[in-house]
């Protein structure tokens, strides 16, 4: 039986791990490489980076961050952000990243999935989405941290992502996020009832049960969270103690 | 020294990464002079069954490996391990380099995604193979496939609960060993098989030279 994940997730900008709150107030906290030999350290079933740069430069950079945590870190490695050509893909692949997530070139040319998929295989091809609950029901994906309403649903763009054959699905709540309330356990629910791939709950984790509930109440594969971990309010050790105590399984 | 055969497979340079840091000897090479030269080989691998025979081909590579399968430790990686087998069943039947008999067949997980992708824990079919020497009772280890070898009892090692017993470790008996998952991405647990490996290989070059 597999696993359940335990996702940390780095924020990157210009090669440095950065926190803030909604993009202001930035402070650099840190090497990426050395923050994410401390989460294998701990633990951790994947690691992801998050790009937050987002200019040609900014990925050189994350190219060369990924290459070096590729040297030393020997567990899955996922980067995202800033991703928009097959060209960008292959960049990071060749670092040394296991899986690529895209997120708002997708939506501009979804086309893009089908393309990576064709050519590097479905199990790199990781699709984020942010979701936000509509005041008439359902949940619309959003870009630019929530700002943009694309005008999608939720549930028939994560449908289109599997048929153009996304291998796995980085599902934020908007909603949830930095609430530290939990998971967003009905949207989570809703998509992994929705596609077959793998679904990675994201946004909202603020306790040790928030993680056992959105494993025994959605077909969740994997949590993933950032500030929770980055902050040292939980350690992965932790979440995978309290996991196992409830039953559920994970690598240890 | 280990010969990582380089033959454009995806995941060379993850695989070779995790010998660096193991402090193992490795040469990255398609030359077969190399390969008869190296005291083992790995046989890394992602992506499909026919192209990855066809590579080998374009390279002339079948056949010193399938010699140097029956004279040196060889792992197989993920598609590396099947190719060892007969036939592949991927797009097309396809032969592989038949060290091993059976055939790589779509996986059959009912009710289960597809692909097999995750941690998952290692169950021992036997212990006398010296690839699993000291991994821990939970051995975690990283899976990322959508076909896998129907091999035969006797030479399964180790495979993992999903959906039905899905092969992870494979050995012809004599030094040809396959690992479906990935040793270069599982941790501690993967580095350990690595280690092993390589610790084969030391042996066996010794025992030649003696």
């Amino acid at each position: 039986m597999l696993a359940k994940r335990i996702i940390p997730c780095l924020d990157v900008r210009n090669g440095m791990v950065v926190k803030g709150i909604n993009f202001e107030g930035i402070k650099e906290v840190g090497d990426p490489v050395e923050c994410a030999v401390a989460y294998d350290r701990q633990g951790a079933d994947e690691i992801c980076f998050l790009d937050i740069t987002a200019t040609h430069e900014g990925r050189k950079t994350m190219a060369d961050v990924v290459r070096r945590t590729a040297k030393k870190v020997f567990v899955p490695l996922t980067v995202g952000g800033g991703v928009r050509t097959v060209e960008d893909y292959r960049d990071i692949l060749r670092a040394g990243a296991d899986k690529v997530s895209v997120n708002s070139a997708a939506i501009r040319d979804p086309e893009l999935i089908r393309q990576v998929a064709a050519k590097f295989g479905s199990q790199c091809v990781v699709v984020a989405v942010d979701a936000k609950r509509r005041p008439d029901g359902g949940w619309g994906v959003f870009i630019n941290g929530g700002r943009i309403d694309t005008g999608l649903d939720v549930l028939e763009w994560v449908c289109r992502c599997e048929q153009l054959g996304a291998g796995e699905i980085l599902l934020t709540s908007m909603d949830a996020d930095g609430t530290k309330q939990g998971f967003d356990l009905p949207l989570t629910d809703a998509v992994c009832r929705a596609v077959k791939i793998p679904v990675i709950a994201s946004g909202g984790c603020g306790k040790l049960s928030d993680f056992s509930e959105v494993f025994e109440k959605t077909g969740a594969d994997a949590a993933l969270a950032a500030s929770l971990f980055h902050y040292r309010e939980l350690t992965v050790g932790q979440v995978k103690d309290h996991l196992q105590k409830s039953g559920i399984p994970v690598r240890k | 020294m280990i010969a990582v055969v380089d033959y454009g497979a995806g995941n060379l340079f993850s695989v070779a990464n995790a010998l660096e840091h193991l402090a193992i000897p490795y040469q990255i090479t398609q030359d077969p002079g190399a390969l008869a030269a190296s005291d083992g080989i790995l046989l890394p691998g992602v992506g499909a069954f026919p192209d990855a025979m066809e590579m080998l081909q374009k390279r002339q590579l079948v056949e010193i490996l399938r010699k140097m399968a029956k004279e040196k430790p060889f792992l197989g990686v993920c598609l590396g391990m099947q190719v060892l087998f007969s036939q592949g069943e991927e797009f097309r039947l396809t032969d592989g380099l038949d060290l091993l008999p059976g055939r790589v067949e779509k996986l059959k997980a009912p009710g289960l995604k597809i692909p097999h992708m995750g941690w998952n824990r290692l169950e021992l079919a036997r212990d006398d193979c010296l690839l699993t020497r000291g991994l821990p009772q939970d051995a975690y280890v990283y899976f990322v496939h959508s076909y896998a070898a129907v091999p035969r009892q006797e030479n399964l090692v180790a495979w993992a609960e999903y959906g039905g017993q899905v092969p992870a470790l494979v050995w012809d008996g004599a030094c040809c060993y396959g690992a479906q998952f990935h040793p270069e991405k599982s941790g501690e647990t993967g580095l350990m098989i690595l280690r092993n490996f390589a610790d084969l290989c030391q042996d066996a070059a010794r025992r030649k030279k003696e």
